[in-house]
C-alpha cells in the first residue's frame, strides 16, 4: 500500500518522469523539426519540477518507508541540480544548429539523467542509491557520444562507458559487502550496525563504495575519464557533466557519508582528506599545460571537487554546510564559464576550443572577455569575487574543525591552482589579438552569462540567504 | 557629520567613476577619472577636516556597520593612522591619473577603471573594520594590479605580472588560516575586538608568522622582495606610483593594526627576526641600488631600504619608533611617487631608462633639475623634508630597542645618500653625451601640476610633520600601552638626565620615562 505523502515526497521526480515521457513521445513522433517546443517544454518541466520541492520537503523527510528521502539537503542540491540541467538545455540550441541538426532527444536525456540525479540526491538506501546512480549514468552514456558521427564523442562515450560500469562494479561489490555484514541496506540500519565499532568486513565494503562515488566525482584517484569526456563530448553536454552530475555526486557521497558511514566518521575521514588533497593537487597541476579549454576546465573540475571535499572531511555540519555552498557557487561559475566558451567560435561559426584562439579576445569582445575572466578569477578564488566565499567557507569549516593543517595545505596548493586561470586571463588580455571570433554571441548565452558573472560578481549580498539553506540542509543530515 | 556615510561614499564615487570608464571612450574616461579622483581627494579634506584629534576623542571615527554579508558586515571606521595613509592615498590618485594622462594611449577607458577600482580598494584596506572585509579589500588589489601591469607594463610585463600576483598571493593565504582560527577562537570579526583580544601567547607565533608572510611580502622585506624590482620595472609610471605609494604601505598598515597590537608578545619574541631582516634590507639593498643601470630598478631598491627602516621602526615598540615609521612611510609614499614621476618625465622624451643615456639635463631641463634635485635630497632624508622626520624618530626609536640596529640602519642613510647623489650625477650634471637627451624640453604645464603639490607636501611635512603626527598620537599611545608588557627591554639603558630649569616633580616623571623604556 502506497501512501500519499511518500507519492507528495517524489512529487518532482513524477514530474519529471511524466514529463520525460510525454516529450520523448513528442520527439519520437515530432521528428527533429520538434525539437525548438522540446526545448522550452523540458525547461519548463524541470521549473515545475523545482516549484514541487516545496510539496515534496513538507511531506518528508522519509518516504516509502526510508528508500527515499525529501529533506532540506535533497531539496537544496535538487534546485541546484534542475538549475544547471535547464541552463546546459538552453545552451545546447545554438551548438548542435551549426551541423543543422538539433536533436529533440537531448533535452529529453537530461530529464532522464535528472530523475537519476534526484534520486541519488535523496536516496535513503543502498539499492536507491544504485538504482538513481545508474540512471544518471546511462543517460550520460549516451549523452556523451550524442554526436554520434563524431570520432572524438564516439570515443568519450565508448570510455565513459567502460569506465563507469567499472566504478559501477565496485561500488555495487562495495554495497554487497556493506550489506553482507550489517545485514540490511537501508542507511539508518548500516548507521546503527557499526555504532558498535566498524568490523574489517564493514571497513573494505565503506572503502569501495567510497572508490565508486569518487569516480562519479572524478576525484584523484579514480578521476582519468574526466578530460577526454569533458574534452570528446559536445560542448553543451560538457557544461552539463560539469554541473549537475557532479552536485549529485558530490551531494551523494555526502549524504553516504555521514548518514550511513556516520560512526565510522573517523575512518572515512583520512580517505576523504587523501582524495581531497590529491585532486586539488593533480587538477591544479595537471591543467597547467593543457592547450585544449575544455580540458582545462576538467582539470579544474577535479580541482574545485577536491576543494568542496575538504568540507566533507571536517565532518561537521558546519563542514557539509560549506560543501554544498561550495557546489552552488561552483555551479555558478561553471555554467558561466562553459556559456562563455560556447561562444569560442571562428568567423565561420564553427566552434574553436584552443586556449590559443582567445589570444586578444579582450579587444575583439571586450564583454565575452571581462565575464570569462570574472569567472576565471573567481575560479581561482580571487576576493572579492564569488569564488573565493566558497573556498573561504570550506576552510573556514576545516580549521573549526581543528583542521588547521589540512586547510594551510589547502589553500597554498589553491595558489598553484592560480596559475593557469591567470594563463586565460593572459591570453586574453595580454596578448596580441589572434583571428577574431563571430561578432556576437546568442542572446540565450548572453543572457545565462550576464546573469552567472552578476551572481559572481555581487554574490556577497545572497551570503544570508546561502548560509540559511545550507544551514538547512545541513542540518538535515546529523 | 555625524551618522554621514563619507568612508562609503569615499569609496562609491570612484566604484562608480570605474564603472562609468569602462564604458567611455578614450578622452572622456580620462576625465572622468581626473574629476573622480579629485572629488575623492574633496572628500578626503573633508574628512580630515571632520576628524577630531583631540586625545579625549574616540579612536574610532566615521564607524559604519551595516550586517548585509552574513558571516562578516560592511563595518567601516577610521583612526588617526588610517586617516593619514587614506589622505595619502587620495592625494596620490589624482596625481597617478594625471601622469596617465598622454602616456597611455591604448585601452584608456579599461586602464582608468583599474586605477579607479584600485582607489576603492586601497581606501576599503584602511577603512575595513571587519577581518574578512580587510582581507577581501587586501586581496581583491591584486585583480586590478595585475591588468595594470600586464596589460600597459613595458618588454617583460607578463613574468612581472605573474610574479606580483603569485608572490603576494602566497603570502596573503596564510594569512587567511590565521584569520579564521583567530575568529573561531575569540568570536568575534571585528578588528578593533581583535586588537584587544589577548591569544594565547603558543599560538600567537603561529599567527604572527601567518600575517608576516603576507605582510612581509607586501611590504616587501628582505629575502622576499624581489617580485617589487620586476613590477616596478615593467609597470607604467602611474603603476609604479601607485604600487610604491600605497600598495607597500598596506604591508606596513597591517603590521601596525594586525600583528602588533594582536599578537604583541609574538611580535617581541619574533622582533630580532624583523630586525636581522631589516638590516640585511638596508645595506644590502643599498648596495644594490648603487650598481643599478635602470633608473627604476634603482628607485625600486632603494624603496626596498626605506622599508626596512620602516620595520625597525615598528619593532621598536615605542612611540618614537613607530611614530617614525608612520612618517617614513608617508613620505616615502610622496617621495618614491615623485620619483617615479620624474622617471617617466624623462622616459616619456626618451623612451629609455638606462642611466647612461641621459646626462647633462640640468642644462636643457633646468625646472626638471630643480625638482629632481629636492625630490633626490628628499630621498636621502636631508633636515627639512618628509624623510628626515621619518627616518630620524625611527632610528631613535630603534636605538632605545637596539642599539646595534640602530648602527647598522643609520648606514642605510649614508648608503642611501650615496645612491641617490651617484644617480642625480648621472642624470642632471656632467657632460651632454647624448645628443637626442640634450635636447629634450623642459616640464611641460601638466608635468609641473603633478610635481609641484608632491614637492610643496614634501616640505610641509619636512618642516611641519605635527599637522600629520598629532592625528596619530593618541592612537600610536594607546599602541604603545598595549605593546608595554611585552616590549623587549633595550640595550642603550637611556637615561633622561634632569633638565636644568624643572621642578622636582618633573624629574621624576622623566626619569621614570626613561625607565619604562631600558
Amino acid at each position: 500500500m502506497i501512501d500519499h505523502a511518500s507519492l507528495l515526497a517524489v512529487l518532482p521526480e513524477l514530474i519529471l518522469t511524466a514529463g520525460g515521457l510525454v516529450l520523448m513521445l513528442v520527439a519520437a513522433w515530432g521528428g527533429d523539426a520538434s525539437s525548438r517546443v522540446v526545448n522550452l517544454l523540458s525547461v519548463l518541466t524541470l521549473a515545475l519540477a523545482g516549484m514541487a520541492l516545496s510539496t515534496s520537503l513538507a511531506n518528508g523527510p522519509d518516504a516509502f518507508d526510508g528508500l527515499v528521502r525529501a529533506d532540506a539537503f535533497s531539496a537544496f542540491a535538487k534546485a541546484l541540480i534542475y538549475g544547471a540541467a535547464a541552463a546546459a538545455i538552453l545552451l545546447a540550441p545554438r551548438y548542435f544548429s551549426t551541423d543543422g541538426k538539433e536533436r529533440p532527444e537531448y533535452p529529453v536525456l537530461i530529464l532522464f539523467s535528472s530523475i537519476g540525479m534526484g534520486m541519488m540526491v535523496s536516496a535513503g538506501d543502498l539499492l536507491t542509491l544504485y538504482v538513481g546512480l545508474e540512471m544518471q549514468s546511462l543517460a550520460a552514456y549516451v549523452l556523451a557520444s550524442f554526436m554520434r558521427q563524431d570520432v572524438r564523442s564516439s570515443e568519450a562515450g565508448l570510455k565513459y562507458f567502460v569506465l563507469g560500469s567499472l566504478a559501477s562494479g565496485i561500488l555495487l561489490y562495495g554495497a554487497s559487502l556493506l550489506y553482507g555484514f550489517t545485514g540490511t541496506t537501508s542507511f539508518d540500519g548500516i548507521a546503527i550496525a557499526m555504532d558498535d565499532g566498524v568490523s574489517k568486513g564493514e571497513l573494505f565494503g565503506m572503502v569501495f563504495l567510497l572508490a565508486g562515488l569518487a569516480f562519479k566525482m572524478s576525484a584523484v584517484p579514480f578521476h582519468m575519464w574526466t578530460p577526454d569526456v569533458y574534452e570528446g563530448a559536445p560542448t553543451p553536454v560538457t557544461t552539463f557533466f560539469g554541473s549537475a552530475p557532479k552536485v549529485a555526486a558530490v551531494a551523494l557521497a555526502v549524504r553516504v557519508a555521514v548518514e550511513a558511514l556516520g560512526p565510522a566518521g573517523l575512518d572515512w575521514q583520512q580517505i576523504v582528506i587523501f582524495v581531497a588533497l590529491a585532486s586539488i593537487l593533480l587538477g591544479a597541476v595537471a591543467a597547467i599545460g593543457q592547450t585544449n579549454i575544455k580540458r582545462l576546465m576538467a582539470y579544474s573540475s577535479i580541482n574545485n571537487v577536491g576543494f568542496a571535499l575538504i568540507g566533507l572531511a571536517a565532518g561537521t555540519p558546519a563542514g557539509v554546510a560549506a560543501t554544498m555552498s561550495y557546489m552552488a557557487i561552483y555551479v555558478v561559475m561553471t555554467v558561466g564559464a562553459f556559456a562563455c566558451i560556447l561562444q569560442m567560435r571562428d568567423a565561420q561559426g564553427r566552434p574553436v576550443e584552443s586556449i590559443a584562439s582567445l589570444a586578444g579576445l579582450s579587444q575583439s569582445r571586450k564583454g565575452l572577455a571581462a565575464a570569462l575572466a570574472i569567472f576565471m578569477f573567481s575560479m581561482a578564488g580571487i576576493p572579492p569575487l564569488f569564488g573565493f566565499w566558497a573556498k573561504f567557507l570550506v576552510f573556514d569549516a576545516a580549521v573549526a574543525a581543528g583542521m588547521t593543517a589540512l586547510a594551510a595545505f589547502g589553500i597554498a596548493a589553491s595558489v598553484i591552482g592560480a596559475f593557469y586561470y591567470l594563463k586565460i586571463i593572459k591570453t586574453m588580455y595580454f596578448d596580441e589579438p589572434a583571428a577574431a571570433y563571430e561578432a556576437k554571441g546568442g542572446a540565450v548565452e548572453n543572457i545565462i552569462l550576464t546573469a552567472c558573472a552578476v551572481v559572481i560578481v555581487l554574490g556577497y549580498l545572497l551570503n544570508p540567504l546561502l548560509d540559511q539553506a545550507s544551514a538547512a540542509a545541513a542540518a538535515s543530515l546529523f | 557629520m555625524d551618522g554621514f556615510p563619507i568612508l562609503s561614499l569615499m569609496m562609491a564615487v570612484p566604484m562608480a567613476g570605474a564603472i562609468a570608464c569602462l564604458f567611455a571612450g578614450a578622452s572622456t574616461a580620462r576625465w572622468i577619472a581626473l574629476l573622480a579622483t579629485l572629488a575623492d581627494l574633496v572628500l578626503g579634506i573633508i574628512l580630515w577636516i571632520n576628524f577630531d584629534q583631540a586625545g579625549s576623542a574616540a579612536q574610532w571615527q566615521f564607524q559604519e556597520y551595516a550586517p548585509i554579508f552574513g558571516r562578516f558586515a560592511w563595518a567601516l571606521g577610521i583612526d588617526g593612522i588610517a586617516l593619514m595613509l587614506i589622505a595619502l592615498t587620495v592625494f596620490l590618485m589624482p596625481i597617478c591619473i594625471g601622469a596617465s594622462w598622454v602616456a597611455i594611449n591604448k585601452r584608456v577607458g579599461e586602464y582608468m577603471a583599474a586605477f579607479l577600482f584600485m582607489e576603492v580598494l586601497m581606501i576599503g584596506v584602511f577603512t575595513a573594520q571587519d577581518l574578512y572585509l580587510f582581507y577581501i579589500m587586501f586581496e581583491a588589489g591584486l585583480i586590478p594590479m595585475y591588468l595594470i601591469i600586464g596589460i600597459w607594463g613595458g618588454a617583460e610585463r607578463i613574468y612581472a605580472s605573474y610574479k606580483f600576483f603569485l608572490y603576494t598571493l602566497l603570502g596573503s593565504v596564510l594569512m587567511l588560516i590565521a584569520m579564521m582560527w583567530m575568529v573561531h577562537e575569540a568570536g568575534t570579526t571585528e578588528i578593533p575586538a581583535l586588537m584587544a583580544y589577548n591569544f594565547n601567547p603558543h599560538v600567537q607565533t603561529w599567527l604572527f608568522l601567518a600575517f608576516f608572510a603576507s605582510f612581509a611580502v607586501k611590504m616587501p622585506m628582505w629575502p622576499v622582495h624581489t617580485w617589487l624590482p620586476d613590477a616596478h620595472v615593467q609597470a607604467p609610471t602611474a603603476g609604479s606610483v601607485i604600487l610604491a605609494g600605497v600598495l607597500l604601505k598596506m604591508g606596513g598598515y597591517g603590521f601596525i593594526r594586525f600583528s602588533l597590537p594582536m599578537f604583541p608578545e609574538a611580535s617581541a619574541q619574533l622582533a630580532p627576526l624583523v630586525w636581522g631582516l631589516s638590516m640585511v634590507a638596508v645595506v644590502y639593498t643599498s648596495l644594490v641600488a648603487l650598481v643599478q643601470s635602470d633608473m627604476k630598478k634603482l628607485i625600486a631598491y632603494s624603496s626596498v631600504a626605506h622599508m626596512a627602516i620602516v620595520t625597525v621602526g615598528l619593532f621598536a615598540f615605542n612611540q618614537s619608533g613607530i611614530e617614525g615609521a608612520m612618517m617614513v612611510m608617508l613620505g616615502h609614499g610622496l617621495v618614491s611617487g615623485a620619483l617615479f614621476l620624474c622617471v617617466g618625465v624623462i622616459y616619456d622624451r626618451l623612451h629609455t631608462r638606462e642611466i647612461n643615456r641621459y646626462g647633462g639635463l640640468s642644462i636643457n631641463m633646468p625646472k626638471y633639475a630643480v625638482l629632481f634635485m629636492l625630490f633626490t635630497m628628499a630621498s636621502v632624508g636631508l633636515p627639512g623634508t618628509s624623510n628626515f622626520v621619518g627616518e630620524f624618530l625611527s632610528l631613535m626609536g630603534i636605538y632605545q630597542a637596539s642599539s646595534w640596529v640602530a648602527l647598522v640602519c643609520t648606514t642605510g642613510i649614508i648608503l642611501g645618500a650615496a645612491y641617490m647623489l651617484y644617480l642625480y650625477r648621472r642624470i642632471c650634471y656632467g657632460e651632454q653625451v647624448n645628443a637626442d637627451a640634450a635636447a629634450m624640453p623642459d616640464l611641460s604645464v601638466r608635468e609641473i601640476a603633478l610635481l609641484a603639490p608632491i614637492a610643496a607636501a614634501v616640505l610641509w611635512m619636512g618642516v611641519y610633520p605635527e599637522s600629520f603626527l598629532a592625528p596619530m598620537r593618541s592612537d600610536i599611545r594607546a599602541l604603545e600601552a598595549r605593546l608595554a608588557p611585552a616590549a623587549p627591554a633595550g640595550d642603550s639603558k637611556i637615561k633622561i638626565g634632569a633638565p636644568k630649569p624643572a621642578g622636582e616633580d618633573h624629574h621624576e616623571e622623566s626619569a621614570a620615562h626613561g625607565e619604562a623604556h631600558s
